[in-house]
């Protein structure tokens, strides 16, 4: 990849244990993402992700290394860098329009009343909470608290957003819904987006790029598996595309195994060169073939997309 | 159904009283026969001696009495004989300016506290060897320093008011949810703002906590000190009825004193109610 918008370069996390014993959660992470792009960071509970994420926010620091965004390195937190949130995080003594309304004035502090409240209601139209305006968090349902999240997270229009398991706490159907309303203003928007996941799935539907990290602590970045399918890909037929089952069982296999193994097993791992995993090119080892296809792939024709 | 529970309850606290006051009735009325004395006599010495009646009042003397003191609550026929309404305005402005004064020292100085961990840590030895100290112990060095009565009255009021408030206000402040803060913090809000849109909504519910129980300690405490420093206020009105062996306005100042504190109570119950919001 020439072009590095975000690049992290070297970076380690460590923590002074009991006993003047440091323990460290990951060292010597490399890993770096284009304009546009979407990453989706795997791995198991403990192994940094957070970490990494909130580095990259700035709400945490490195031990080492640094992290350079759009050509400056990052020193703190940024307006450039949205935040979405797990558990949400809204201000409960503030209505949607409040909440969202904080960011935008956060933003641009010059700005009247009117011109944060029209700027903050396009954001809530755009992730369709359209009447919801002036209703508490208290009165929304889990997912739309989310929207509301990810509207306060555009609204300040930033230049990467940053979630960490923004829809772990949704039940399946919601999660499909918000997933396509990111996805959808991703795309339409040409958003950097990085973002954390436990659900393989989802990673395969949203990103175009899966960071592979082993268990921790000294956890390593693996793997950069990049995605296969095509860009106009929709929800509810990806699992019928020929690569899908070989994309997933790749991933599973190494949450399953190799991500406990993987240092044993590769002992001359370049942290700063990790192998790029292009699954179903020639020529490339991967864990586990797909299935037959058992349908066509027909692009264009994704119900997902046509909105 | 919780219509109908209410009503149930009301029934049922409308039973209790009647039941009290039946009780206080039949306790205290008069028992022994009328016993032959003269009758100049039988007058200084009043009912109890010739109708063998109590010498506790009963409900009907105290509601009398009552009914009198709120005819005419305001009246003032000199140092030891104020209306009702006027020893107790004394008490509520003393207690509302000891109150206040402690809001305005305990809400600003446990906001720094709780922002700062260093502050915490340096200042709470002090917190937690003068908070269990009887607010009026200090009188008599208040009375010394100060040199007025009135003004002393206030300062122990003051100094038993800004505990609770301080320590809640240290609590709420500190243990803001880190999340909240995350928030303030990736939308580069500068600390003051920071203070007054996250950490203060925040922290409003736990400090109108600990201004509600102030309330109620300082009302507790007014009382007291009152009597101690006399002259005015519904403290001294029970002492000095006590003095006069008046023990239906006794009785009438508690049941006062019980109102009075749970309407301050209500008051904050419904400033915390308003400022709380579930998520």
């Amino acid at each position: 990849m020439t072009d590095k918008f975000i690049s992290i370069e070297g970076i380690a996390k460590r923590y002074p244990g009991a006993g003047g014993v440091t323990t460290t959660i990951f060292e010597n992470l490399w890993l770096s993402m284009a304009r546009g792009e979407f990453a989706c960071v795997i791995g198991h509970s403990g192994c940094g992700k957070t970490t990494v994420l909130n580095i990259l926010a700035g709400l945490d620091a490195p031990s080492e290394g640094a992290v350079i965004v759009d050509g400056q390195a990052i020193s703190g937190t940024s307006l450039d860098r949205a935040v979405i949130f797990q558990s949400h995080a809204l201000l409960p003594w503030r209505t949607v329009l409040g909440n969202v309304a904080y960011a935008v004035s956060s933003k641009w502090r010059s700005w009247d009343r009117a011109k944060v409240r029209a700027h903050a209601q396009a954001f809530i139209d755009l992730v369709g909470l359209s009447g919801s305006e002036h209703k508490r968090p208290s009165e929304l349902s889990g997912g739309m608290k989310q929207r509301v999240g990810i509207a306060r997270a555009l609204s300040i229009t930033p230049k990467m957003m940053l979630m960490d398991e923004p829809f772990s706490a949704l039940d399946a159907l919601t999660r499909g819904t918000l997933q396509d309303e990111v996805r959808r203003i991703c795309l339409e928007t040409g958003q950097t987006a990085f973002m954390i996941t436990h659900d393989v799935d989802e990673a395969i539907y949203l990103a175009d790029k899966i960071f592979l990290m082993t268990n921790g602590p000294g956890a390593v970045l693996a793997e950069v598996v990049e995605n296969p399918l095509p860009r106009d890909r929709g929800r509810t037929d990806l699992h019928r595309h020929p690569l899908y089952y070989a994309l997933r069982n790749h991933i599973i296999d190494f949450l399953v195994t190799r991500s406990k193994t993987f240092a044993a097993e590769a002992p001359n791992h370049d942290p700063r060169n990790v192998p790029v995993v292009q699954i179903g090119k020639p020529g490339l080892s991967i864990a586990s073939t797909g299935e037959e296809p058992r349908q066509t792939w027909m692009p264009g024709t994704n119900p997902g997309l046509s909105a | 159904m919780t219509s109908s529970l209410r009503l149930r309850a009301g029934l049922v606290s409308i039973v209790l009283l009647a039941a009290f006051l039946g009780i206080w009735h039949l306790a205290t009325r008069s028992t022994a026969p009328v016993t032959t004395m003269s009758p100049e006599y039988a007058k200084l010495m009043g009912l109890t001696a010739t109708q063998g009646k109590s010498a506790m009042p009963g409900p009907l003397d105290v509601g009398a009495k009552l009914w009198e003191h709120l005819k005419r609550p305001f009246y003032d026929n000199g140092p030891n004989d104020k209306g009702l309404g006027i020893q107790l305005a004394y008490s509520i402005a003393r207690v509302g300016t000891g109150y206040l004064l402690a809001v305005l020292v305990a809400i600003p100085l446990g906001f720094l506290i709780g922002m700062s961990p260093l502050l915490s840590k340096a200042l709470d030895p002090f917190i937690q060897v003068l908070k269990p100290i009887s607010p009026l112990a200090w009188m008599p060095l208040a009375l010394y320093t100060i040199k007025d009565s009135s003004v002393s009255a206030i300062f122990v009021i003051f100094i038993c008011s800004i505990w609770p408030m301080l320590l809640n206000t240290v609590f709420g402040v500190a243990t803001v949810r880190k999340e909240w803060i995350n928030v303030a913090r990736t939308l580069e809000v500068g600390t003051v703002r920071r203070a007054f849109t996250v950490i203060l909504p925040a922290a409003a519910p736990t400090i109108l906590t600990g201004m509600r129980i102030s309330i109620g300690i300082a009302w507790l405490v007014i009382v007291a000190a009152e009597m101690l420093v006399g002259g005015t206020g519904i403290g001294y009105f029970v002492w000095n009825e006590w003095n006069n062996l008046s023990i239906t306005n006794v009785i009438i100042a508690i049941l006062l004193i019980g109102i009075v504190g749970m309407l301050l109570d209500q008051i904050l119950a419904r400033f915390t109610r308003m400022v709380t919001f579930p998520e």
